[in-house]
């Protein structure tokens, strides 16, 4: 898994994701970034390649919807990641 | 705390009374509830004489538990037309509780044109004419009477647009830093002006306090019970960092962020009005970002907000609020919107059924989408002076739909529709629909569920699972809404096995009951029950538990959601 290059050509092994992040997951790692991975990657690598451990994930969505942690990213996919916070 | 005071300003007398035998074991929302239906003719006026305003704490308050201050006000409402219950924190119901008073009950209305006061203390209830005070905002009301009976008093007000009726006011409650706090939604402040009453101060000095039957044991459950709210991430961590504010980029992303007067599910500006940036400017700027409601929360998601002058400018600064001006009315400036909650606070009227209002009155051409400038001056210039205008927007998101023939006017029994686009969330928006109080988030929330993943995951896009979901947690609503207990402890009730139970033995320590989990079910249950007959014997049916059908007609982006529930599934919610 890599940062995506502005001019960075996707090749024909490698998707490129949105990764969105929030709240304290933000200090120290970015708000949003585009990344390169191997096709068939699922959410889990993704998330322990940002250094998260999995117990401090509270909400994990793909294109607006919640997803598991096997769910696999598919080309052009954003990834929104939440620790668990709450209002209301 | 068995006092009941009764005012009756038609004669303007007071009283005081033992509490009825059915009333023992009953306070907050289950008590102002009881009193309402028994008391109240349900086909009255809601500001005619024969409406009574009730305040009850809760059975916790005054306790040492935690978060357990907050105070319930009940009434017929002139916004829905049915039962309204109201709870907030601030000082006053921990003042209630150790004055003895289980409750206080507004009847009547006077026969002359003349205001009044109230003070509550030891002795009992005083009625005052009232002159000095009228026509001014809640936050010189709160300094004139500190001023003149003291830094401790408790005070309950209401600010100009209680005095004018207006169907969405409010009324305010001193918080610890002699700021306000807010009893919203369905115009409790219009009640209270109608009785004529400016505002009730308390002095609890020699008060009798608190009697708790076995305090080791209390003392123990207190313990577990706060050690649950702190270890729990959102009650413990994320409410007290973020707020409630932090709230705009998830339900942004879920697309369920209701946008342009319920047009859109996600707002391009979500970014500049989010808690992630709200956080940050009010580090900046040297405001405080965790501030408590009143004495004992140990959660604090209130915060103060300064300006862009480090001066104070707003405080208990919510989500809803932000979404309503924000998002809903397409404004990007949080300081325009900061502007506007104090400016609330001050003339006291609901912030969420103002910024409903004003997204439809912007749809209606009244002022553009996004002008936050515009806003302010209305809220100043025009509801705050009580002018045509003023009214028609201060009365409610219902009123300005009606007035200018509009058809997309997001309301549930006249009560704007908050925060939660009910397309895309569609737990949330079986609550709008059967809840006895209106559309109302906070009477059973389902976001917790659907969107947060506490409590478990409902998917928030599909039908299944909500209906129960809804009324599983309107029951345990209402029962949480009786103890004093402020609603963010279902974060960790939800999911802490420990916390209810010890909630429940606190209960019991507290009064030396012996009531059971089932016991605390059929509680919540009773209640509902008893609203929901009120309401039906006020002319409130099962049609009146319905959507706006735009919802049913018009896709919400991102997800092209629909409401699409059957009126039978609906209806379906009372069948326990």
């Amino acid at each position: 898994m890599r940062k995506s290059t502005p001019s960075g050509i996707s090749s024909v092994d490698s998707i490129t994701i949105t990764i969105k992040l929030f709240a304290h997951f933000r200090n120290g790692r970015f708000k949003e970034e585009k990344y390169e991975l191997p096709p068939s990657t699922d959410c889990r690598t993704v998330i322990l390649s940002l250094g998260f451990r999995l117990g401090e994930m509270g909400i994990v969505m793909v294109n607006g919807e919640h997803a598991s942690l096997d769910q696999l990213l598919q080309e052009g996919n954003t990834l929104a990641l939440f620790p668990l916070v709450g209002g209301g | 705390m068995d006092k009941i005071l009764r005012v009756n300003m038609t004669d303007l007398t007071t009283s005081v009374e033992t509490a009825p035998i059915e009333w023992a074991g009953l306070g907050g929302r289950a008590l102002t509830s009881t009193i309402v239906a028994k008391e109240v003719e349900p086909t009255c006026h809601p500001l005619g004489p024969y409406n009574k305003l009730v305040f009850a704490p809760g059975l916790l308050s005054g306790t040492a538990a935690s978060n357990s201050g907050r105070l319930s006000a009940g009434a017929k409402s002139p916004l829905t037309g049915g039962i309204k219950e109201s709870n907030v924190g601030g000082t006053a119901a921990q003042m209630f509780a150790r004055l003895g008073i289980q409750a206080l009950i507004i009847e009547g209305m006077p026969t002359t044109d003349n205001w009044y006061s109230l003070v509550l203390d030891k002795n009992g209830v005083t009625l005052q004419e009232e002159r000095g005070l009228l026509g001014l905002g809640n936050f010189a009301v709160v300094e004139a009477i500190q001023s003149l009976l003291g830094k401790k008093t408790g005070v309950i007000c209401i600010g100009p647009a209680g005095e004018k009726l207006l169907t969405a006011a409010n009324m305010s409650v001193k918080d610890p830093s002699g700021k306000l706090r807010s009893h919203g939604r369905g115009g409790l402040g219009a009640v209270m002006g109608s009785k004529r009453i400016k505002f009730i101060a308390i002095d609890d000095e020699g008060a009798p306090g608190i009697t708790i039957a076995d305090p080791e044991k209390f003392k123990a459950a207190s313990r577990i019970f706060t050690k649950a709210m702190m270890d729990h991430p959102v009650s413990g961590q994320g409410l007290p960092t973020y707020g409630t504010n932090i709230l705009v980029n998830i339900l942004n992303e879920a697309g369920g962020l209701p946008t342009r007067n319920f047009t859109d599910g996600q707002f391009e500006g979500h970014d500049l009005i989010s808690g992630e940036t709200m956080h940050d400017t009010i580090v900046a700027r040297g405001g405080k970002p965790r501030h408590g409601c009143h004495a004992g929360c140990v959660i604090q998601c209130s915060q103060v907000y300064n300006d862009k002058d480090g001066n104070y400018l707003t405080s208990g600064f919510e989500y809803e609020t932000i979404w309503g001006f924000g998002a809903n009315c397409c404004i990007k400036d949080l300081d325009d919107i900061a502007m506007a909650d104090s400016i609330m606070d001050d003339i006291g009227i609901d912030s969420i059924e103002t910024a409903v209002a004003f997204g439809v009155a912007m749809e209606a051409g009244i002022l553009p989408f996004g002008d936050g400038k515009e806003v302010v001056r209305i809220l100043r210039d025009e509801i705050g002076k009580g002018t045509p205008l003023g009214r028609i927007i201060g009365s409610g998101a219902g009123s300005v739909g009606r007035t200018y023939s509009m058809t997309k006017v997001p309301v549930v029994k006249n009560q704007g529709i908050p925060a939660y686009d009910p397309r895309s969330v569609k737990g949330i928006g079986i609550t709008y629909c059967t809840s006895p109080m209106g559309a109302d988030h906070t009477a059973g929330y389902t976001i917790a569920t659907n969107i947060l993943n506490v409590g478990g995951q409902v998917d928030p896009l599909k039908k299944d699972g909500q209906v129960e979901l809804s009324r599983n947690l309107q029951i345990a609503t209402a029962a949480i809404d009786s103890t004093g207990m402020c609603i963010f402890i279902a974060f960790p009730a939800l999911d802490i096995p420990e916390c209810l139970p010890a909630l429940i033995d606190m209960l019991n320590a507290r009064y030396g009951a012996e009531l059971t989990g089932d016991d605390v079910v059929s509680l919540g249950k009773n209640i509902l029950k008893t609203e929901r007959n009120f309401n039906l014997a006020a002319g409130l049916t099962s049609a009146h538990d319905r959507l706006p059908e735009f919802f049913k007609t018009n896709p919400v982006a991102p997800h092209q959601a629909v409401w699409d529930f059957t009126d039978e599934e609906i209806d379906a919610f009372w069948n326990f």
